[in-house]
């Protein structure tokens, strides 16, 4: 096909695309929880092989009537994003009782299959195009990388400043700009008619926006709170880090004291509840008029370190709605600094909530910073009495294992390192976490403690650690010193006046460990002394819980899953053991399980239904296997490649959504360039030489990645935030620049006909698998082996480059001359 | 007897156990639950320190009509083995962990229960059909509402008085009480419930959430008011590489 490709269209829908797709990740992640909006969305990604699938078998009928089918597809990706959304709606999925209820995976495969729609349109309309303006693929290419990195920057800008359900009309109306500018780049005769007609359905869609409101799982936390009469939400704010909306309720206040001592004769304060996405409940309290209002504060495990060796200087992480600030201040504490990620909280307290609060943020002997704790504690070079992370994670996820496949960086035997590098000599970390049995946090946060002081030097860990427990709450404290015989008097009338067991604790009687809340098994007590014996690896392996101390490398903290329990703990479901399931694992894996055999049906049906030439056309450039080799493992290492560098550069920007942001915006939008640029390098170079030097270059730069990010980040921390993050762009442009020429060099050597689309249909499936198997490979064996896996399959790539038939310089001429070469369409 | 009489007698035998049938045509069901949570029980037993449970506590799982505290659309699931969805984001409970529950109260007939969470009303039927007087708070209105109809068409709603409201300070009014039960979720045990719980009573309190209850909180108030706090896992599980479950 001669002519310009509609570079800006598709731009503009690959944008759409990527847009939608976190769009949907927030939406869910409020109506539903995190996880299940990773498993949907997941699943309906593999739009982007059907689309593959769809073109090859129709290439020839959809390339003849591109001019129409392109605008048409942009236009029904615009309709159906918001429509599938709103009848996602509909769905009654609960996915709390996906293990209870065979329906639920009913209603869950209809889920994916409604958002598989706007993503196979879009995927479709970006392969209609690559496939009739192959002889610029490589710009093509490009244009669709840049649009997506464009998207990325977009979507995330705009969560600062709308709701997710408005970022649903901004998706259609870049879906609709997308159509009407095809419109024109096509040269339509219809294309004022298409423009006003766009205009038109933008307008009907933010309206419906307006009316259709958001549906959240009544089973959500704030929807249960607003059940409750005169409940009222007071405010709402939406940011990259979910949607923050405060609660009033005057009829019945909330009493948010978790873990509070069976013993504590006081009420807590009234408040008002502040819910993240619908979940993670934390409470403004009231002003107090009187110190001893506060008392209950001091009756739960997290006050231990307080009277342990009353501190001077003390850090918390995590502001919430400050009652760890109120905690502390009860205690009397001169220097508290405190390290909230979501800005928008901050502003909360300190603006909105100021007078409620009683100005909890105004006083000199409160610091904020917003930030990440390690980046303060690095950058700031501080030392403090106590470090103190109390209850971070919210109570729901948490029991159902649904955090399994976060990344937490909080919890690691470096960080726990870090914790011990920033206390004074008398120091203390204390880490509060809600209580599971049979004990997973507990073990797994103890195994990390013992593994970081023996990293420090320190002979006998067991000197430095107290680990208590209430009813529903444990505290683990971290001595830099051993413990006193003044302390640990003072730890037993604390645990004793407040009926705190003491699992374990040098030098304290076993008899305290399952005195107050006694259960069959002290399993928890057990466990500790396992873990500072000699055998301590022998118990964790032999654990039924991954307990093993989870590290900067392996950052999965929550993640406890084990194969060798499953059977087990999926025979107890029903017998009272549904609260063993570490869901989180096992919907990742039912994930994968569906994925795999979906996209191997996407691959191969093209080749079982396509006529004999088309095949044959495979053939001509090599084989079928090789070229499904090289377009798969082309999908999965860019994948796994993108997403261990998001965690190499969590070290250096610290905030995930910082780091989420710059590296796939900097991967797609210089893979772009890269793309862009392969169709005038290869016609200087032979294409098998430049591919080759792409590789070459791929391995090198990702090895510097893997190698030399940990150094870096301990270089840069007293740089500020724009400047770490120019530093991770121009760390990933050469990586990623050499990265965007293997799909379209590979496409240029394939022959006229359903190899492309094929081609096409293959990487995006190999995408999708790739984000998952990045994953599963790093919670099993961190990302370092991710990353050395995606630099093998490159090296694949190399080997399975498809043959050309023909002479590689006239193909060469072919992807740079617009005019050259035959087209489909 | 005359043959006429016998045939008679065997159409009226008939005819009774037809009706029987008609009357309650969910017993089968019902009893196929009470089988399930005694082989739950048995499985769990050493955690919770008993093989089976008190007899009247399985008469009342045998009896209660569990099939009219649920909606409708989950009626037919009603006597499986596991929690419900009963409409306002609220579950109605695995019936083995109701059981486990109500025999860990030790109810006895004439005792004064307070329950905070009336939900579906299902956990109060079956402590009044223990001969228990019981209070019931529910905080979501509508919930209170059903219930309370329930309450007043049913035979064993007949000891049971419930109203809306917030179950943070209790009932003070019905107080003290032999046994509080507290179903709704709850960040730390309110101290005026402990207040209301009579010396020798019994608090229980299921941690997790409605779908998949992590353990069970017991509480007892010795002669002298001092607390004792038990937790109890109903589950068979030794975490511990080889310590299969019995």
């Amino acid at each position: 096909m001669s002519g310009r490709p509609p570079f800006l269209s598709v731009a503009l829908v690959s944008a759409a695309l990527l847009a939608y797709e976190i769009c949907l990740m927030h939406l869910f992640a409020v109506i539903h929880f995190h996880h299940f909006a990773y498993m949907v969305i997941s699943l309906a990604l593999l739009g982007y092989g059907a689309s593959g699938s769809a073109l090859a078998l129709g290439q020839g009928w959809l390339c003849a009537r591109h001019r129409l089918f392109y605008p048409l597809l942009l236009a029904l990706l615009a309709i159906t994003a918001p429509l599938c959304f709103w009848l996602g709606q509909e769905v009654p999925f609960n996915g709390l009782e996906l293990f209870w209820d065979w329906h639920q995976g009913l209603y869950l495969a209809a889920l994916f299959l409604l958002f598989m729609v706007p993503f196979f349109c879009g995927a479709l309309a970006i392969g209609l195009a690559l496939t009739v303006y192959r002889q610029q693929v490589g710009r093509v290419y490009g244009w669709d990388l840049l649009g997506a990195g464009a998207g990325c920057l977009a979507v995330l800008a705009l969560l600062w400043r709308v709701a997710p359900t408005s970022l649903l009309t901004a998706v259609a109306a870049l879906g609709l700009a997308a159509a009407s500018v095809a419109a024109f780049e096509l040269g339509l005769r219809q294309r004022r008619l298409v423009a006003c007609c766009s205009l038109l359905a933008v307008a009907l869609v933010a309206v419906a926006g307006v009316l259709l409101p958001l549906k959240p799982s009544p089973y959500k936390p704030l929807q249960q709170a607003l059940q409750v009469a005169g409940t009222e939400v007071e405010k709402e704010l939406s940011s990259p880090f979910g949607v923050l909306t405060v609660v009033d309720s005057p009829l019945v206040p909330f009493r948010h004291a978790p873990g509070l001592s069976l013993a504590a004769r006081s009420e807590p304060l009234p408040q008002k509840a502040v819910f993240t996405n619908g979940d993670g409940l934390t409470a403004i309290t009231r002003a107090a008029q009187r110190r001893e209002q506060l008392l209950y504060l001091d009756q739960m495990t997290s006050a231990l370190p307080y009277h342990l060796q009353p501190p001077g200087k003390v850090l918390l992480l995590g502001l919430g709605g400050g009652q760890d600030v109120l905690q502390a201040r009860y205690h009397r504490i001169p220097a508290i600094t405190a390290v909230e990620l979501n800005p928008q909280l901050v502003e909360l307290l300190r603006d909105d909530y100021g007078a409620y609060s009683g100005g909890l943020l105004a006083g000199d002997d409160l610091k904020v910073h917003i930030g990440e704790l390690r980046d303060v504690l690095r950058q700031r070079g501080e030392r403090f009495d106590l470090i103190q992370l109390a209850l971070v994670d919210s109570f729901l996820p948490s029991a159902a294992g649904l955090y399994a496949l976060r990344e937490n960086y909080l919890y690691t035997v470096e960080a726990m390192d870090d914790y011990l590098n920033h206390l004074t000599p008398g120091g203390m970390v204390a880490i509060s976490r809600w209580l599971k049995n049979p004990p997973r946090d507990s073990l797994k946060l103890t195994a990390t403690a013992v593994a970081a002081l023996r990293k420090q030097g320190v002979d006998r860990p067991g000197e430095h650690l107290v680990l208590i427990r209430g009813w529903q709450t444990t505290t683990l404290v971290v001595t830099r010193e051993p413990l006193g015989e003044g302390a640990r008097g003072r730890l037993e009338d604390f645990c004793r006046q407040r009926l705190f067991d003491i699992v374990y604790a040098p030098g304290v009687e076993e008899g305290w460990a399952n005195r107050y809340n006694v259960l069959a098994q002290p399993t928890l007590a057990d466990g500790v002394r396992a873990l500072l014996g000699s055998d301590g690896e022998a118990f964790i392996a032999g654990y039924k819980f991954d307990i093993a101390p989870a590290s900067d490398n392996r950052p999965y903290f929550h993640h406890f899953f084990k194969w060798s329990s499953l059977a087990e703990v999926l025979r107890l479901r029903a017998s009272g053991g549904a609260a063993l399931m570490e869901s989180g694992y096992l919907i990742l894996v039912a994930v994968f399980a569906v994925a795999v055999p979906a996209a191997l049906l996407l691959i191969v049906a093209p080749l079982l239904l396509l006529p004999r030439e088309a095949g044959e056309g495979v053939a001509a450039a090599g084989s079928r296997l090789r070229s499904a080799v090289y377009f798969f493992a082309t999908g999965l290492a860019f994948m796994l490649i993108e997403i261990a560098t998001i965690q190499k550069a969590m070290p250096i920007l610290h905030h995930p959504v910082y780091a989420v942001s710059v590296v796939i915006a900097a991967f797609l939008l210089f893979a772009g360039i890269g793309s862009t640029l392969s169709a005038p390098l290869a016609a200087r170079l032979r294409p098998e030489m430049l591919l080759r030097l792409a590789v070459a270059m791929i391995i090198l730069c990702g090895s510097l990645v893997a190698t030399l990010g940990a150094p870096a980040a301990a270089l840069l921390p007293q740089l500020g935030l724009a400047a770490r993050a120019g530093l991770t762009v121009l760390a990933i442009a050469p990586l990623a620049l050499f990265m965007g020429m293997p799909f379209p060099l590979g496409l240029s050597r394939l022959p006229p006909g359903a190899a492309g689309p094929w081609a096409w249909g293959i990487n995006g499936c190999a995408s999708v698998l790739g984000s998952m198997t990045a994953t599963l490979v790093a919670i099993h064996y961190g990302f370092n082996v991710v990353l050395a896996l995606a630099l093998m399959l490159y090296v694949l790539v190399a080997a399975s480059f498809p043959v050309d038939a023909g002479d590689d310089r006239r193909q060469a001429a072919a992807l740079s001359d617009p005019a050259a070469g035959p087209g489909p369409g | 007897m005359k043959p006429v009489h016998a045939l008679l007698m065997l159409l009226l035998l008939f005819a009774t156990a037809c009706l029987a049938e008609e009357a309650d045509p969910w017993a089968e069901r019902r009893q196929g639950m009470v089988g399930l949570i005694e082989k739950n029980v048995r499985a769990t037993r050493q955690y919770i320190d008993k093989g089976s449970l008190d007899e009247q506590v399985m008469r009342a799982m045998a009896e209660v009509p569990r099939h009219l505290y649920v909606p409708a659309s989950v009626r037919d699931a009603a006597y499986e083995n596991r929690p419900l969805p009963i409409g306002y984001g609220q579950t109605i409970s695995q019936p083995y962990i109701v059981a486990l529950m109500t025999d860990l109260l030790e109810v006895r007939p004439g005792d004064k229960i307070l329950e905070v969470g009336t939900g579906s009303g299902y956990q109060a039927a079956v402590l009044a059909h223990l001969g228990a007087e019981v209070y019931t708070l529910e905080i979501v209105a509508p919930l209170a509402a059903e219930a309370k109809e329930k309450f007043a068409s049913l035979p064993e709603g007949q000891k049971v008085t419930s109203r809306v409201g917030d179950g943070y300070y209790g009932w003070e009014e019905h107080a003290p009480f032999r046994g509080i039960i507290v179903t709704a979720a709850a960040s730390h045990v309110p101290p005026p419930l402990l207040d209301q719980l009579e010396h020798g009573g019994k608090m229980i309190i299921p941690v997790g959430s409605g779908f998949q209850t992590q353990q069970l909180l017991l509480l007892g108030k010795d002669q002298q008011g001092g607390l004792t706090s038990r937790v109890v896992l109903p589950v068979a599980f030794v975490p511990l590489t080889g310590g299969p479950a019995p």
